[in-house]
């Protein structure tokens, strides 16, 4: 017998009596779930994002690109890692920026790996969405905007439409519809990168971004 | 290979108790470190009812997902097929090295660069990978910190919670080329940044372990601060996952109660750095990601306990560590004394299905019963009850129907057997009860002032000089 069978066996030898219903996680996070507007949301991401090291700045649909490159030059960054065929990209391209050099992520990694790890400082992606609750950004990484954007440059910046911000994990999983269709690999971050493991004194920028960068980009005529 | 330590027979773990507690920097370091994350978890939970509340939920969620274990491995198992990624079996340690090797050895990987995985620490990973010739490199700050140490983690959480910032700076000075000593810990995390992005960059393979199972998406959820789990999932041409066959779930919304109850319970934060969902390979078009992904499923005794309905509970844990942050014995011994790769109270419930209870009874005696990791076990696993009935079976008559385990009725002894069976007598008796007690009141001077372990620090254990019953008979009017 197969090592599967053979588990699957004795996993089936024991017969459970019980019939436990299929627990109701839907009741539970209703009844704990805020009602709130956007502007509460915004304020709720923003301040767990903020506690974790993370910078925010409110931008708006039109002026979100000349706040990035203020940024990146405060930041003395080269060079920005973008993504392919992107409406975002298409715009920092065509404002075609001095001081940094726009990178699209063209080619499969393997021909170029030791570029990004030694010579990008920087990359932009757009959050799909982001969960008020507990201040994470939602990423759905795909051919365009591919996984080791958010990853492997040291400063990572993150595009997000403030109409997109769920109230909790569960929201965003159910309104999105998740189960019908996840990317190879779909991402929450909150923060830069970071460890406690010395003495357990918190350190940023362990493996991944020493630096998360949020543009909460308001619609336009809203109050940001 | 098996697990690479284990403890045989008792005293070992007497001896290596008896090291820590001897040794006052170690127990420093435990209770600050024991301090620190039971301050940290204290403040993440300030509603008792929200608590309670997530707590039931996250119990129910585990308890149903055991209750339907085998259909929920099989449609994991077919989901993922269908996603693109290779699901392997594997009942023993050794078979799932084996596993793992033949992927190595197909690819002709010769570096492995590993996330955190406890489940591959409790298979002696690295050495079955060293011993084929394979680099299996640690890329969890707290794994490198360790396995440049020649050591093994002492917590499940945090790996080398028992070293302090100036044993690592002398660790870093004298084992990496070219580092000066440093004390400053965003320094040492720099240091580690650089040696280990390049690993990342040239290795083969990534390993890691896997937090939860969806079965009903095919997804592998990695809970993680650092980005090095990230990295060795998304890096190599290859990624490894390998988890016990517990840690399936049903739904992709089960995930959001166990993962608030894991990041708050582990590490008191709300939520972690990163929530890494893998779903499949990369796919045509994806400019990065892993081509391969696989994953072994491990056995290695947990359908032991997964045929005994008590025994099942232990099969609840999320692997957060909240019951050896909080275990008062766990704070004083550290994780090492226990040898095995699951200290503390989970490690005590634990072990025996993956090495025997013949190897590992010691530790079900190393408990105070008091109750602490019961109390804050977010998916209320009956930790104490289990650990008597662990007792229980290593004192049973090894043909008898209370040993159900391997290794049970392991602590039985002639004499032990005995001395109980003397007093199970006379507790059952009254008559015996009264001439036995009479005899020892009076005879107290006879008491011997050595008893073992108990004068060690106690003053010796004589008899009252007049019984219960002869000082209420002494009130009477
Ligand atoms: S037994 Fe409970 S408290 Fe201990 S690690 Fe498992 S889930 Fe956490």
């Amino acid at each position: 017998m197969s090592a599967r069978d053979s588990i699957l066996a004795r996993l089936r030898a024991t017969s459970i009596a019980e019939t436990l219903p299929l627990p109701d996680v839907k009741t539970w996070f209703d009844a704990h779930r805020r009602n709130e507007d956007t502007d509460q949301r915004v304020t709720r991401l923003r301040a767990a994002l903020q506690a974790v090291k993370t910078e925010v700045h409110d931008v708006s649909a039109t002026d979100w690109i000349e706040a990035l490159l203020r940024i990146a030059a405060s930041k003395g960054l080269r060079n920005l890692l973008i993504g392919t065929g992107t409406a975002h990209g298409a715009a920092l391209q065509a404002r075609q920026p001095e001081h940094l050099k726009l990178l699209p992520y063209a080619d499969a990694i393997d021909s170029w790996r030791d570029v990004l790890f030694d010579d990008i400082d920087a990359s932009l992606t757009l959050a799909r969405s982001a969960i008020a609750e507990i201040g994470s950004l939602i990423l759905w990484p795909n051919a365009s905007e591919p996984r080791l954007m958010s990853l492997v440059p040291s400063v990572h910046f993150v595009l997000l439409d403030v109409a997109t911000i769920h109230s909790d994990f569960h929201s965003a999983i159910t309104t999105e519809g998740w189960k019908d269709g996840l990317p190879t690999n779909a991402l929450l971050i909150c923060g830069p990168s970071k460890t406690a493991d010395i003495q357990q004194t918190l350190a940023y920028g362990a493996h991944g971004p020493r630096e998360l960068v949020v543009l909460l980009r308001h619609a336009e005529g809203a109050a940001a | 290979m098996s697990q690479v330590i284990k403890i045989h027979p008792m005293e070992d773990f007497k001896e290596r108790s008896r090291g820590v507690l001897n040794d006052p920097g170690q127990r420093k370091n435990f209770r600050g470190a024991m301090d620190f994350l039971m301050a940290k978890r204290r403040a993440q939970f300030p509603d008792p009812e929200e608590l309670q509340g997530l707590r039931d939920l996250g119990s129910a969620i585990r308890r149903y997902s055991l209750a339907h274990l085998p259909r929920l491995l099989e449609q994991l198992e077919a989901k993922l097929t269908a996603n693109g990624v290779r699901v392997h079996w594997a009942q023993t340690p050794d078979e799932a090295n084996a596993i793992a090797l033949g992927i190595a050895q197909r690819v002709k990987a010769k570096r492995i660069i590993k996330g955190k995985s406890m489940v591959s620490e409790e298979v002696g990973f690295n050495h079955a990978m060293e011993a084929a010739g394979i680099e299996a490199f640690e890329s969890d700050m707290g794994e490198y910190i360790v396995q440049l140490a020649g050591e093994t983690p002492s917590h499940i959480i945090m790996p080398a919670i028992h070293k302090t910032k100036q044993e690592i700076a002398k660790l870093f000075a004298d084992e990496i080329a070219g580092v000066a000593y440093t004390e400053d810990v965003d320094a040492l995390i720099r240091i580690g940044r650089k040696v280990l992005r390049h690993k990342f960059a040239d290795a083969d393979i990534g390993l890691s372990g896997v937090n939860f199972c969806v079965a009903e998406t095919g997804t592998l959820c990695l809970v993680e601060n650092e980005g090095n789990g990230r990295m060795c999932t998304t890096v190599p041409r290859v990624h490894i996952a390998i988890t016990g066959i517990e840690k399936v779930v049903e739904k992709l919304e089960h995930v959001p109660p166990l993962y608030s109850l894991l990041s708050r319970s582990a590490t008191g934060q709300a939520v972690t750095t990163y929530f890494n969902l893998i779903s499949g390979p990369r796919q045509p078009g994806e400019k990065d990601g892993p081509e391969e992904v696989h994953l072994i499923l491990l056995d290695n005794g947990r359908t032991q306990a997964y045929a005994d309905e008590e025994l099942r509970e232990t099969l609840k844990c999320i692997r957060c560590g909240a019951c050896m942050n909080h275990c008062p014995v766990y704070a004083r011994i550290g994780g090492h004394a226990y040898g095995t790769t699951y200290p503390g109270p989970i490690g005590a419930i634990i072990s025996p299905h993956m090495l025997g209870l013949d190897a590992t009874y010691p530790l079900a005696f190393a408990s105070t019963l008091c109750g602490a990791c019961v109390e804050v076990c977010p998916v209320k696993i009956p930790i104490t009850d289990i650990l008597v009935r662990l007792r229980n079976e290593a004192q049973a008559r090894p043909d008898s129907m209370e040993a159900t385990l391997r290794g049970s009725g392991a602590a039985r002894t002639t004499a032990g057997t005995a001395v109980w069976s003397v007093w199970a007598q006379v507790y059952s008796r009254l008559g015996l009860y009264k001439l036995a007690s009479w005899f020892m009141s009076r005879g107290r001077a006879l008491s011997p002032t050595e008893q073992g372990a108990w004068t060690r620090s106690r003053t010796p254990l004589i008899p009252a000089p007049k019984r219960l019953r002869d000082l209420l008979k002494d009130r009477k009017p």
